[in-house]
Formats: structure tokens, C-alpha cells, sequence
């Protein structure tokens, strides 16, 4: 088999897996930041013990799938080298410098931190208690700073000199590098989507208590879903307006990624937002295709007449621009990754605008039906991230880093399919494994509870049995 | 400023080892310290708040390369491929293992826990030394600076001392580490391990050091390797003597000397090529740009130091020896309940010392 193909396979298997699991570790750490800083400055009120034994219970759920984030993290830290080395070798010298600063700023923060937030309550006073998730939290954020800087590079390259003696890229300008007009719009997605996904999680495992046990169900419960209902409405309406920015973007930058995404074979104006299409590559169109008219020149351009740029389009372009050759991804996986990127993330808004209308009317804790679907929540974001990837990924091809490194050239040239072959499906079986005794606990944790709420403070039964002597 | 980052990167592989090394050694050492679980409890205790954090170093090592000095990254990863894969196994099972242990809710997966741990601290602690072997040695390398050795030339008998080097040192850094924070049996199985396992580090460096000696000549590192021999052997007489926070110290500097040894054997190198030295990577071939180093100096003088407080901190947080009573966290649904125990314990003192009003009230 191609060694590049299964590198690719390789990359996408690891990545993907990791990136169900980080979402869900910043999205969730935060929240759970939030709720144990209700615990805090509520203390002693029926609220505020509420809030920690919320605080409590999702903690713990969040440390299970945590330590499976870290895990598969390192892999990705190394994998450049073993899978990409020529990739490495020609960026590193600006790619190396957000990974570096990752590690450095963010990494060493979150896991100090969240060491000392699970060994440290009742040796921290309960002020740097608090202080460590929230170290921790902000410590997963800035990761997901870097870590995307780095990726937005790949997508549109700013800050460099290409040097010739040493074929290779090389960093002009850091600050470039790290406000890429790219990343500024990436990063708010990724965040607001990671949030979207822990809120996700946390209306599933609410809503299957609060159908299981009805009026009865544990107040953490109730309060959770009234905060995650809010987290995630919120969420995907701006993730979705982050996104439209996105999309401009990216029409700018990459005019063949968003005709990919649109099966837009030749460029027009009033270009119309395709809902279902079915593509002949080979002739270069589409034989179904069902439209909102204007849509997509809306999308892109905000004008119902603005032109937007097809396939057949860009591929006459950059083939005068980067000679001969085919620069077109796979259409159809670009343009359904993108639909059901899209889909997955607002039915999830649908949920949770279900969740909300109910709760308003007071009949939450008693819609069984709409309860059970909602315990299906999370699925929708995890989904949706996972064709946001692959849509991202694979609609950028050939390209590895868009218009200087072609993804056939990144390979490591030394390391030969076989090893390959044999490191892919044993990762594939490891975290195939991991992820099953994680579902596992994960599950076992949320279907078990908060630990009950403690018996009433000390001091009223001594005055009670001393008022019995 | 690439002798700065060639130091830098010493330093976090230094770091790495001196503080991964007792975890990894705790890793091995566990089931012949610790027949029951709750000794098992106590003694992964001890790594249980830091070993993440310590981790990190490697992380930010590897990251460091990268940004400083892309080739060696490069080729260094990609040439020792199987090698780094099984030690991201080994890594993983390990962090899997210490994380889910305390979650696990049978006696299977406990041991299957255990298993993951002490397969997952053995294979890192043999793989490192491996490695550094290998780069003190050096490797084929073709013009392009790409391995071209097979993955066999890797484990010559001179590599695989090395992996035996650091595989004892980082059982002798446990053993006394486990001396140092924990009591009882633990701290016993622990402390009579480490008179076997001193002994045998020590030797196995020597002979290790020797043959290097043999086809190397550098005045820096034989005067390391010299002040490495007698750090061992100092810390095994400690140990022998039962001065275990001496003992300690000893293994510590002898881990940290390790990694700062093999980098002196390499300077100006990164990774000597054996086949033609005009192939080698060097710190100026292998570096990145100016204005790359100069941005990475920066954040490192910026952020470093940051780290190294925090990080410190949390040792002196966790700074009390785990012992039996330590195992109830405090922060569990019975650590609450013993909590209120002791505090209405407390309280039930207090309306004794004034028992007059409290009754006279109610009556």
C-alpha cells in the first residue's frame, strides 16, 4: 500500500479519536470551573452545596475522559516527526514554534494544575482549589490556541521566506503566525464547538436522570440542565455565526475548498446553496441537485449576486499558477462532510431549543419522549466535530500546507508501509480498546450519580440529643 | 543562541529524567513492593499528583527540537519509528493504568491497571537508554541527513547496555524516592530492593561508561562520566546506611547526569553520523532560523521560570510522606463523611466546655 495513503490514514485514525475526547476536556473543564466557582461563592446555601456536589460529580466524569485526552495527546506530539518528517523538516522551523510554546504554556499549566485540583482538595485552601481548574481550564484553551495557529498555517501560510538553499519555509514574523486572519476565526469555532459538546454531554446524562427519576430527580441534575441548556443554545448559534465568518474566509483563501464544499463546478454569480447534490467528477458536474437559490453567493460574498469561484475554476487557475496537475479534493467527501458538519451541530441546537421551550413551560423533568432523545445529545457535536476535521483536512489536498507543500512530499521517506501498516492498526486497537473501557466508566460514573448529599451539618443533631438528655 | 537551545534542550531531557525516572522506577518497582492494594494505593500515591506534569517534559523536549532544530527532530523521529511507537504504547497503557486504577471497580481491572503501569514505566525506561545510546554513538545517515539503518542496527549490544543503564538507574531513583515518601512496608520492600538494585546500576554505568570511553574521546564528558560513577556509588552507600533523603539526592543527580553527559558526548553534534561524518547533524545544519531561535528565547525566558515555580510549588504541596492515613482523599464521598466526623467531633467538645446554657435553654 502507498506509504502516504496509510500515513494519512494514520494521521486521520489518531486525530480524529483524539479530538472526540479534547473538545469535551476544555468545554467540560470550564464548566466545571464555573459550576464549582457557584459552589464557592454560594458556600453554605442549599445552592451552593448543590453546586458542589455538582461540581464533584462532574469532575469526576471529566477526569476519566481527560486522562484519555492526555494519553492520545502525545502521540500527536510525535507524530510529525515519525509519519511527516519531510513535512518537518521543510516547516518546522514555524510550525515547531506554536507546538513548543504549547508545551510550554499550556500543557505544563493544565496537568500541574489539574494534579493539584484532584490530590489538592482539603490540603489547598478552598480559594486555590478553585484557582487550580480554573489554571487547568484556561490552560486547555491556550492548547487549543497554539495548536490551531499551527494548523491555520497549513491552511493559509503567512509570516514566512521561503529560503532556497535550504528548501525549506522559515518564520518572518511570529506575531504573523499567531493572529493569521485563519486563526482568528478558527479558533472561536473550535471553542464554542467544544463548549457546545461538553453542554451536550452534560443535557444527555441530566436528561437521562431527570427521565428516569422524574420530579424526584437529584437537584444537581435540574440545575445542570438549566446551565447546559443555556451553554449550549448559546454555543451554537455562535459557533454558527463564527463559522459564516469562517466560510468567508476560507472563500478567500481557499476558493477550491468551498467549491469542493458546495460541489460548485463552474463559478457564477447568484451561486445557489446545494442542500443534496449527486457528482460526476469525471464530467466535471452534478446530476442531481437540489438548491436554495442565491444561497451560497449570500454565504460567501453577503450580496445575493456576488460570484463565487467553481471547481473547474480554480483548477484552471492553479495550474497556471502551480503547473500541471490535478488540485481538486475528493468532492464528494468534502461536500457531505461539510453538510454533516453543519446538520449534526444545529439538530443539536434543536435539542436543546426543545429542552428550553419545555423548561419554560415547567414540564421538563416530565417529557419522557423528548427527555430520551436529549440523552442522545451529545452524539450530534461529537459527530459534527469529527466532519468539521475531515472536511478541513481533506478539502485542503493535494495540499499539505496550502500552495507550498504538496501532501505526497511531506511523507517520511525512510519508513517503509510495512511499519507503518503495523504502528497504524495497533494504535487502531489500542485506542479501540481504551475508548471502550472509557465509554465504560464514563458511563458506570454518570448513571451512578452524585454522592448522596451529606447528612445535615453537625452541629443541630448534637443540640438535639443534647435536648434529649 | 543554537548552543543556548542545544543547553535548553539538555536541561528538559535533564528535568524528564530526574523526575519521570522515580516514576517510572515506582512503576516497575510496584508489585515487589506492594503485595495488597492498599499498599499499591500508598505507593502509586506518591507519583499519583505529579506524574503527569512530569511528563510534560518530555513533551516540551520534543516540542523544543522541533522549533530549535527541525532536521534532528526529523530525523531522529523518523528513524528510530518503531522504537518511539512502542514507547507511545508504553506511555499510554502507563497513563491509562494510573489514571483508571482508583476508578476501577473490580480486582481484574485493578490488575489489569497494574499491568499497564509496570509494562508501560518498563518499556520507556529500557527505550530511553536505547536512544541515547544510539545518538552518543551515532547513526547512518544519508546526505539528506534521512536514518537509513535498519530498525536492527538500532538495537546493537552496546545500545542495549544503554537501555539496561537507564532501566536500573530508574529502578535505584525509585526505590529511594519510595524510601523517601512513603513508611512502613512499602518504604521496607522499598529500601531492600535498593541495595540490589544500586549495586547493579552502578555497575552496569561503569561498564557502560568504559565502553564508551573506548571509542570516544572528550576530556568533558570523561570528567562526567567520572563525577556519574562516583554520584552512584555515593548514593549507594547512603542507601546502604539508610540515609534515604542522602540516597535520594545521589540517584537524583545521577539521572540528571545522564541525559547532560550524553549531550557533552554529542556537542557540537546532534546526531553524529557513523557512516561518513560529513553527514552528521550539527547544531548549525540542524538548526532553525535567527529569528525563530530568537522568538523561542523569549518565551523560554519568559515562561521557564513561571514552570519551574509552579511545578516546585505543588512538590512542596504534596511534600508530606504518604502513609496509611493519606489513602482516604479528602475530597471523596467517605474523606467528606470523616471530615464531618472529626469536625461535629469538634463541636460535640465544644457545648460540653459551656453546658449550663446550652441545656438550661432548652429546658
Amino acid at each position: 500500500m502507498d506509504p502516504t495513503m496509510l500515513a494519512r490514514w494514520q494521521f486521520a485514525t489518531t486525530t480524529i479519536y483524539h479530538f472526540l475526547i479534547v473538545p469535551i476536556s476544555i468545554g467540560l473543564t470550564l464548566q466545571v470551573a464555573v459550576m464549582q466557582t457557584l459552589a464557592y461563592r454560594r458556600g453554605g446555601s442549599e445552592a451552593g452545596l448543590t453546586w458542589d456536589r455538582a461540581s464533584r460529580f462532574w469532575g469526576r466524569i471529566m477526569l476519566i475522559l481527560f486522562a484519555l485526552g492526555v494519553v492520545t495527546g502525545i502521540v500527536q506530539e510525535f507524530q510529525f516527526g515519525m509519519n511527516w518528517s519531510e513535512y518537518s523538516r521543510f516547516v518546522g522551523d514555524i510550525f515547531g514554534a506554536p507546538l513548543a510554546m504549547e508545551g510550554l504554556i499550556a500543557f505544563f499549566l493544565e496537568s500541574t494544575f489539574l494534579g493539584l485540583w484532584i490530590f489538592g482538595r482539603g490540603i489547598l485552601s478552598p480559594r486555590l482549589h478553585l484557582a487550580s481548574i480554573w489554571l487547568a481550564a484556561i490552560g486547555t484553551v491556550i492548547s487549543a490556541y497554539f495548536i490551531l495557529a499551527a494548523n491555520s498555517f497549513m491552511q493559509h501560510p503567512v509570516g514566512l521566506v521561503y529560503n532556497t538553499e535550504r528548501h525549506r519555509v522559515e518564520l518572518t514574523s511570529i506575531w504573523k503566525v499567531l493572529t493569521n486572519p485563519t486563526q482568528l476565526v478558527t479558533f472561536p469555532h473550535t471553542v464554542f464547538a467544544a463548549l457546545m459538546t461538553a453542554a451536550a454531554l452534560l443535557v444527555s446524562v441530566s436528561a437521562w436522570h431527570l427521565r428516569r427519576d422524574g420530579v424526584q430527580a437529584d437537584p444537581v441534575h435540574g440545575k445542570v440542565v438549566r446551565m447546559s441548556i443555556g451553554v449550549l443554545l448559546a454555543a451554537v448559534i455562535a459557533t454558527s455565526v463564527v463559522g459564516h465568518f469562517q466560510g468567508q474566509v476560507m472563500t478567500r483563501q481557499q476558493p477550491m475548498k468551498m467549491a469542493a464544499a458546495e460541489a460548485l463546478w463552474d463559478g457564477k454569480s447568484h451561486a445557489p446553496f446545494s442542500l443534496f447534490a449527486y457528482a460526476n467528477v469525471e464530467q466535471g458536474k452534478n446530476k442531481v441537485d437540489i438548491v436554495i437559490p442565491d444561497g451560497l453567493s449570500l454565504l460567501a460574498t453577503n450580496t445575493p449576486g456576488g460570484h463565487v469561484q467553481g471547481i473547474n475554476d480554480v483548477q484552471a487557475a492553479e495550474v497556471a499558477k502551480y503547473g500541471p496537475g490535478s488540485y481538486v479534493p475528493v468532492v464528494w467527501l468534502a461536500y457531505w462532510s461539510f453538510r454533516l458538519m453543519m446538520g449534526f451541530g444545529f439538530l443539536a441546537g434543536l435539542i436543546g431549543l426543545a429542552l428550553a421551550w419545555q423548561w419554560k413551560r415547567g414540564r421538563l423533568s416530565t417529557s419522557g419522549r423528548l427527555l430520551r432523545v436529549a440523552t442522545w445529545t451529545v452524539a450530534l457535536p461529537l459527530l459534527a466535530n469529527s466532519f468539521g476535521w475531515l472536511f478541513t483536512e481533506t478539502a485542503r489536498q493535494p495540499w499539505l500546507v496550502y500552495g507550498l507543500l504538496r501532501t505526497k512530499d511531506g511523507v517520511s521517506t525512510n519508513v517503509g508501509s510495512g511499519f507503518v501498516l503495523t504502528t497504524l492498526l495497533g494504535f487502531t486497537l489500542l485506542y479501540g480498546v481504551l475508548g471502550v473501557i472509557c465509554f465504560r466508566l464514563v458511563r458506570r460514573a454518570a448513571q451512578a450519580g452524585p454522592d448522596p448529599a451529606l447528612p445535615p451539618p453537625a452541629a443541630e443533631r448534637i443540640d438535639d440529643q443534647i435536648s434529649l438528655v | 543562541m543554537q548552543a543556548f537551545w542545544f543547553g535548553v534542550i539538555a536541561v528538559l531531557w535533564a528535568g524528564f529524567f530526574l523526575l519521570e525516572g522515580f516514576d517510572f522506577g515506582v512503576g516497575m518497582l510496584l508489585p515487589a513492593v506492594a503485595r495488597t492494594d492498599e499498599r499499591r494505593q500508598l505507593a502509586l500515591r506518591t507519583i499519583g499528583p505529579v506524574w503527569d506534569g512530569n511528563e510534560v517534559w518530555l513533551l516540551v523536549a520534543g516540542g523544543a527540537t522541533f522549533a530549535a532544530f527541525p532536521e534532528w527532530y526529523a530525523s531522529v523521529f523518523s528513524g528510530f519509528y518503531l522504537a518511539f511507537a512502542v514507547l507511545l504504547v508504553g506511555l499510554i497503557v502507563r497513563g491509562i493504568g494510573l489514571e483508571y486504577r482508583g476508578k476501577a471497580h473490580t480486582a481484574t481491572g485493578r490488575s489489569w491497571c497494574d499491568a499497564g503501569i509496570v509494562v508501560g514505566s518498563f518499556l520507556p525506561a529500557l527505550l530511553l537508554g536505547v536512544a541515547f545510546a544510539n545518538f552518543a554513538r551515532g547513526v547512518k545517515l544519508d546526505a539528506a541527513h534521512v536514518m537509513t539503518g535498519s530498525f536492527f542496527d538500532l538495537l546493537s549490544p552496546y545500545a542495549l547496555l544503554g537501555g539496561l543503564v537507564t532501566l536500573s538507574l530508574f529502578l535505584f531513583h525509585g526505590s529511594t524516592f519510595l524510601a523517601l515518601r512513603t513508611d512502613g512496608e512499602v518504604a521496607a520492600h522499598a529500601q531492600r530492593l535498593g541495595r540490589l538494585l544500586g549495586p547493579a546500576a552502578t555497575v552496569l554505568g561503569a561498564i557502560f561508561l568504559v565502553w564508551t570511553a573506548t571509542h570516544r574521546h572528550g576530556a568533558v564528558s570523561l570528567i562526567l562520566a567520572v563525577l556519574l560513577a562516583a554520584v552512584l556509588i555515593g548514593a549507594v552507600g547512603y542507601q546502604r546506611a539508610g540515609r534515604s533523603g542522602a540516597a535520594f539526592v545521589g540517584t537524583a543527580v545521577a539521572t540528571v547526569l545522564v541525559p547532560i553527559w550524553a549531550f557533552a558526548a554529542l556537542w557540537p553534534n546532534v546526531l553524529p553520523a557513523s557512516n561518513n561524518a560529513a553527514n552528521s547533524l550539527t547544531i548549525h545544519n540542524a538548526s532553525s532560523s535567527h529569528y525563530t531561535l530568537t522568538v523561542m528565547t523569549v518565551v523560554a525566558l519568559i515562561f521557564t521560570p513561571i514552570v519551574l515555580a509552579y511545578q516546585a510549588w505543588t512538590y512542596w504541596v504534596f511534600r508530606a510522606r504518604v502513609t496509611g492515613a493519606s489513602l482516604t482523599p479528602p475530597g471523596s464521598a467517605t474523606g467528606q463523611l470523616i471530615q464531618r466526623a472529626r469536625e461535629s467531633a469538634q463541636q460535640a467538645v465544644r457545648p460540653q466546655v459551656r453546658p449550663a446554657d446550652a441545656t438550661g435553654q432548652q429546658q
